[in-house]
């Protein structure tokens, strides 16, 4: 089959956002794959399903086959998902690794929990696992018990060995010496020069997908807000999006453009974080108190306007939970305002610093290159020339418009990924200002429909960090059958390992802060 | 120089008043002799650990760190391994995954110590659970003195979390 023809070929699926779903033989999930990289598409995530009803391990009568994998492809037209049914006897598909890099941790995230393996071809070492269920235990198969307690023991996991005359190794983590996430990172050094870095992520896997399976569409909600909670906002609209879309449902006009309010504040808020803690991390420690006071200030007008200082719950399928008074729109505007002043002199500052600069410039690069290789996203995309923006190349009201205006650049270093930050600040303070000045008037939340029955529903949007998609299956009784999340970090984690190479070891921090990914996100 | 000086005067000072210690907060018998508390009280040294959170309850311990709530200027920092610290402030449901690595953190830091758990995560799993993954709350893995519920708490309820624990029981 041509690519070309999928809009033809398969059903778009209802909802906000260009997205078509269709099934497909192996054959055609490689081919389609390979016609979508060669024509300058990517891969968004791959994630898998057990399709069986119920807890019993017998084959389901009404599946053709008893599992699946899906992958979504960011094409011209919008996002194809494809499906892949997968046999019981022969749980293997396609490896895909080859042609998409960031395909290979995503399939031993399906290998892990699913028990489903490429091939050929591919990495085959555990990810997801590590010591507490045994290898061949698979927790997102239906006949396995969320309850299920195993003992946990000591990991064994085997690093890529580096060699040589004077190579050692520095272990970090997974507990750091920051107020950070979990993880792990094996650097391979030569005096302070890093030769390779290998990361070890998992530790905060705690069932989130297990979790959605059997809550009802709107419990999974407030989880779906929680599978990073720095992205609390783009999680919730993505799964309001695919529960709009399976259950035919139009949220008002004006909760559309709150949502957007909401992404917006939530850029802003993590980017002047980001630039404050990218500040602290190259010893200029006066770049994270004014940037957080900025933040601060912030977050305490999100807490009085709507309740909650980073937004949490304030987006539901259907719409929204808090509204705007116009009383309020001119508090927003004050805020805005400052923020601009603040940020234009602290852009000024950090321009001018000699040290800052010496730090930032030529530190932690990623080619464009190499970018488009191994298909890195989202704003440390943007900063390496991948011009992808979700906001500006597949509009959903109100986005089709306020004509965003997407912050690219090509240096591909600490220095560029400030530079998109401080650019994206513009820009959103321009896009908050435009919605309170055009928002509509009128109801904010409507009841969802119910939805069809083993339907597959997708919401996408372009969070702080990048796109984040929420890919919902749905059983009978309007339940969730599966639910994937999936976070731009699944892409940019495997680059920063490259992005290290040949900086020196003190650099770290700042270039893994210049990037700043989730590890719930993509632990899950 | 003179750019950073002048915002550092046009911002002046925000430090704002730290609340008082809340006694309702305490999860079982203070593990600390509270003579030492007089002085751990006003120089303490914490270290986070997060056993599995969404990251919520990090932004708001970050937050700690700005110049409102300006807990350095208390004497309370934060350090960067559990041997230079009194008090584990840890955040999360404890996923399994980190269980073992919660435990070897807990006994890497001297007695006497300090536990808070942070957050409705840390209190008792909150929205996770309990289950394959996860442990639930804090205290089914390690001893915690004092708890924060919240989601996330916000960086003043964090603040009274960690002075009750250093704090003489009223």
């Amino acid at each position: 089959m041509r690519l070309d023809d999928f809009p033809k070929l398969f059903p778009k699926l209802h909802g906000a956002m260009p997205v078509w779903h269709g099934s497909v033989d192996a054959e055609g999930w490689r081919s389609l794959c390979e016609q979508v990289l060669r024509g300058g598409g990517k891969l968004l995530a791959l994630w898998g399903e057990d399709r069986s009803e119920g807890s019993s391990d017998v084959q389901d009568s009404n599946c053709d086959s008893r599992y699946a994998v899906h992958i979504a492809l960011v094409t011209a037209p919008g996002l194809l998902v494809l499906s892949l049914p997968v046999d019981q006897d022969m749980p293997a598909f396609p490896d895909l690794s080859d042609l998409f890099p960031a395909a290979d941790r995503m399939q031993r995230f399906i290998a892990d929990l699913l028990g489903l393996h490429p091939a050929e071809g591919g990495d085959h070492r555990k990810w997801l696992r590590h010591a507490s269920w045994p290898a061949n235990v698979h927790p997102l198969r239906k006949s396995f018990d969320i309850n299920t307690a195993y003992t946990t023991e000591a990991d064994a996991y085997l690093f890529v060995p580096v060699t040589g005359s004077g190579v050692h190794e520095i272990a970090v983590g997974p507990v750091h010496a920051g107020t950070i996430e979990p993880g792990h990172f094996r650097f391979s050094v030569i005096g302070e020069k890093v030769l390779r870095l290998e990361e070890r992520l998992g530790y905060k896997h705690k069932g989130i997908e297990k979790r959605f399976e059997g809550m009802t569409l709107e419990q999974g909600a407030r989880l779906a807000g929680r599978i990073s909670g720095d992205t609390t906002v783009a999680y919730a609209w993505a799964y309001a999006q695919a529960v709009e879309s399976v259950t035919h449902t139009a949220p008002p006009l004006r909760s559309q453009w709150l949502r957007a309010l909401f992404l917006e504040l939530e850029r802003l808020l993590n980017h002047l974080g980001d630039l404050g803690y990218i500040g602290n991390d190259a010893a200029f420690s006066f770049g994270f108190t004014q940037f957080w006071i900025l933040k601060e200030n912030l977050l305490r007008l999100n807490s009085e306007l709507f309740g909650h200082r980073y937004l949490m719950d304030c987006i539901v399928p259907g719409g929204v939970t808090v509204d705007i008074d116009s009383a309020s729109h001119s508090r927003v505007f004050n805020a805005l305002m400052h923020i601009e002043t603040g940020v234009t002199n602290l852009k000024n500052i950090y321009d001018e610093h000699a040290g800052v600069q010496d730090r930032f410039i030529t530190t932690g690069r990623v080619s464009p290159d190499l970018a488009a290789q191994l298909g890195l996203t989202g704003l440390a995309g943007r900063a390496s020339g991948q011009a992808w923006d979700l906001r500006a190349q597949f509009p959903c009201t109100p986005y089709d418009q306020l004509d965003v205006v997407m912050a690219t650049h090509r240096n591909g270093d600490v220095a560029a990924r400030v530079t998109v930050r401080f650019e994206e600040i513009t820009e959103s303070i321009r896009l908050i200002r435009a919605i309170l000045e055009k928002i509509p008037q009128g109801e904010i939340v409507c009841t969802p429909g119910r939805a069809e029955h083993e339907h597959p529903g997708i919401g996408w949007v372009e969070g702080w960090r990048g796109e984040v998609l929420v890919a919902l299956h749905t059983g009978s009784d309007n339940l969730i059958h599966r639910l994937h999340a999936h976070d731009p970090s699944w892409q940019n984690w495997p680059v920063l390992e490259h992005a290290v190479i040949g900086n020196i070891v003190p650099d770290f921090p700042l270039i893994n802060k210049s990037f700043n990914l989730s590890y719930s996100g993509v632990d899950l | 120089m003179y750019q950073i000086i002048k915002q550092i005067l046009r911002t002046g000072i925000k430090s704002e008043a730290p609340p008082r210690p809340d006694d309702t907060l305490r999860d079982q018998v203070q593990m600390i002799n509270t003579q030492i508390l007089d002085y751990v009280g006003r120089a303490l040294a914490i270290r986070h650990v997060d056993a599995g959170s969404c990251n919520g309850c990090e932004l708001e311990i970050h937050c700690l760190n700005n110049p409102y709530y300006n807990i350095e200027g208390m004497g309370i920092h934060f350090v960067a391994s559990p041997r230079h610290a009194d008090m584990l402030l840890v955040t999360g449901p404890v996923s399994r995954h980190m269980e073992l690595a919660l435990k070897r953190t807990f006994d890497a830091t001297p007695d006497p110590k300090l536990v808070v758990a942070v957050g409705d995560c840390g209190r008792d799993g909150g929205i996770f659970g309990t289950s394959y993954a996860s442990c639930g709350g804090v205290s089914r893995v390690i001893p915690v003195d004092v708890v924060v519920p919240g989601c996330p708490p916000a960086p003043l309820a964090i603040l009274q979390g960690i002075l009750t624990a250093v704090s003489r029981r009223a």
